[in-house]
């Protein structure tokens, strides 16, 4: 397993680990009863999640006309929404995909938490289209299934229906491929339960044995399944843009929006991960597993992004600028100067301006400003689509019908409300599921662990065993003295 | 062996490894003395097992790609088909067989083919899935105990006690008996 491993790769578990504790460390959040945090925060959540199904009932019964929608601006709030979410709920697959294809590590320590919060935030998403349609219960004719109305299909030339299918099958492999990594895990919770949560966990492991030709099958499953995975996720921001980009409406009409929104996604999730991780590892007693090498290379990963959404940015202003078409020139100085500037300005500051603090690696390794970035850039991504859908639609081509938007109760109740599913949904995963992906983790141990790399490794654990969990964090984030000490021997 | 025939199932004899550096090594020494190992089992996938039991290269990425081009060409084909046969209309001035058109929901239909496919033959070809009970010889090997297993059905005293010879000599933290279903 240990095979040759960098001099400059950090530990990315620590605690000088072995594999029984790596078991009790993570098992233990599905094991013992919940805290009091935990539970304030599963009733708030569950809060929005009664506020969420009352808004929608509303909006059933009642109709659209309970937004602000009108005939100018006829996406506000929702797409807005849904966009947002679809976005926040591309990180997982990048994570467990792209990064299993380039070999990074320390996706282990982060990947399964991130795949659920895909999945979770992939269905608050499409909750969106869904209640847009007003008439829920007609859902079904977005698919093509042979019916009495002729039959009559779908519009397949229609970006809005390419929408259905990405999402659809974004879902789909994304639960699958989240679920294929679950089932060693849930059988390592099973071993160690006993009654009914046994009897459960016997159901949810599919009765996986660890056998060495399953092992196989099932790495060779995951790798195919990142491949897959890999264009799929570029694909589905890509035709999320799509709904835009194919339009005719100055400032939707680009050829960058694909790229430009792809990046924006991963920014976006990214910040969603580091959010939620920030809070798990402390609340779950996690901070071995999801060290600072972790919080910095997600904190790269989003310095980069939001660097191409910033470039993206201003390339749209110069191309309507150089474009000389005035009705084009005109859309973007309304997007930057309009009646919406200041959302234009917060879009700036939130993902453009505010990232570029983690060129510092003092910034990078630390938690408090890791953490008010990451809600810094969720709210800066919101108010990109926000830009771009309401302030678009505002000044239209008919000055007479401009119009100014501003949401209604039902509608921000909705958007509360699909926090509190979100939460909700990843609130119970936290103690149902094993958070770190565990085989993956112990897979990792010895070319990973610090007692085997670093400037604490030491073979024969002796001193140092048992650093408290609270100390790691002060050990890791004054890492920058690491460098004096790199000569110690690796024994 | 204690009580056990031949009828009730298998008698198998196991033994646990804490590392997997000593299962390596333990079944290299087995293949050495022409062992017939059962099964391994590993808590995760340990790199450079698979050669060492003579496992082939899984064929899984061959049932994703039949699977896939299905998609691919099942998607196509019905939108052609919808388009050009069943029901043509015409969108904004373009031909009724657009094919750029055509293309984001022909790859999302090759992905979502490929990828439930292959998910599915994976768990049909492990016999895994809800309700599924394979053999389980022991609660630790999920956890952190490396285990080799040996048929000693037809063994006589001697082969069995040879084995126990062996796992003591490969460094086996422990070794056991169970009898499972044939």
């Amino acid at each position: 397993m240990s095979g040759h491993v960098a001099p400059v790769r950090r530990p990315l578990i620590t605690g000088s680990k072995t594999y029984h504790q790596i078991t009790e460390d993570i098992c233990r959040p599905t094991e013992t009863a919940p805290s009091l945090s935990w539970i304030i925060t599963f009733i708030i959540s569950v809060l929005c999640l009664g506020l969420f199904a009352f808004s929608v009932a509303w909006t059933i019964w009642v109709g659209i006309g309970s937004w602000n929608l009108n005939r100018t601006i006829n996406w506000g709030w929702d797409i807005t929404n849904f966009v947002w979410w679809v976005g926040i709920g591309h990180a997982g697959t990048l994570i467990s995909a792209i990064l299993l294809l380039f070999r990074q590590k320390w996706r282990t320590g982060v990947n399964r938490a991130a795949e659920a919060m895909t999945i979770f935030a992939v269905m608050c998403a499409g909750q969106f289209p869904l209640i847009h349609m007003g008439r829920l219960w007609l859902a079904i004719f977005i698919f093509p299934y042979p019916n009495t109305r002729g039959p009559l299909w779908v519009n397949f030339n229609s970006p809005l229906l390419w929408d259905v299918f990405a999402i659809s099958t974004y879902f789909t492999v994304s639960l699958l491929f989240w679920y294929a990594g679950l089932v060693p895990d849930l059988a390592t919770v099973r071993d160690r339960a006993s009654g009914l949560r046994k009897k459960i966990y016997s159901i949810a492991s599919f009765g996986w044995n660890g056998s060495a030709k399953h092992w196989q099958r099932w790495e060779s499953l995951s790798l195919i399944l990142a491949g897959l995975a890999t264009p799929l996720v570029l694909s589905v921001h890509t035709i999320v843009s799509f709904d835009f980009a194919t339009s005719v409406i100055p400032g939707w009409h680009t050829t960058i929006f694909p790229p430009y929104f792809v990046a924006g996604a991963i920014f976006s999730g990214f910040a969603m991960v580091l959010t939620l991780m920030l809070i798990a590892r402390k609340v779950l007693h996690l901070e071995d597993y999801i060290t600072i090498e972790h919080i910095e290379s997600m904190n790269k990963v989003i310095l980069l992004t939001g660097s191409i959404v910033g470039v993206a940015y201003l390339t749209e202003l110069f191309i309507a600028w150089y474009s000389g078409y005035i009705y084009e020139q005109f859309a973007f100085l309304n997007r930057v100067m309009g009646p919406y500037y200041w959302s234009y300005i917060g879009m700036m500051l939130c993902n453009v301006l505010s990232p570029q603090i983690f060129w510092s690696k003092k910034m990078r390794t630390s938690l408090f400003w890791t953490f008010f970035m990451s809600i810094f850039i969720n709210i800066g991504m919101w108010f990109e689509r926000f830009v771009i859908i309401a302030t678009t639609l505002a000044r239209d081509y008919l000055p007479s019908s401009w119009s100014y938007y501003v949401p209604t109760w039902v509608e921000i109740c909705i958007f509360i409300g699909t926090l509190g599913l979100f939460f909700t949904l990843f609130l119970i995963f936290t103690r149902v599921a094993p958070v770190v992906a565990i085989a993956e983790v112990k897979s990792i141990l010895k070319s990973a662990g610090d007692q085997y790399i670093g400037p604490h490794a030491h073979a024969h654990h002796g001193h140092g065993h048992h650093v408290p969990a609270g100390a790691n964090d002060h050990a890791a984030g004054t890492t920058v003295d690491i460098e004096d000490k790199d000569d110690t021997e690796i024994h | 062996m204690e009580g056990f025939t031949a009828t009730t199932g298998r008698n198998i004899l196991f033994g646990l490894y804490d590392d997997e550096v000593k299962l390596l090594d333990a079944v290299k020494a087995a293949n050495a003395a022409h062992l017939d190992i059962d099964e391994v089992y590993t808590p995760f996938p340990v790199h450079g097992l698979d050669p060492l039991l003579g496992l082939e290269e899984s064929r899984l990425h061959q049932a994703g790609f039949i699977f896939g081009s299905i998609g691919c060409l099942f998607g196509f084909g019905f939108m052609t088909w919808v388009f050009t046969r069943d029901w043509p209309i015409i969108f904004g001035g373009k031909p009724y067989w657009s094919v750029p058109a055509f293309i984001p929901i022909t790859f999302e239909l090759t992905v979502l083919f490929a990828a439930v496919g292959m998910v599915t033959v994976f768990y049909i070809i492990c016999g895994l899935g809800p309700g599924a009970e394979p053999r389980r010889l022991h609660d630790r090997i999920t956890d952190d105990k490396f285990c080799i297993a040996f048929d000693a059905t037809d063994l006589g005293e001697a082969d069995v006690d040879d084995l126990k010879a062996y796992f003591a000599r490969t460094g086996a933290e422990s070794v056991h008996n169970k009898v499972v279903p044939a």
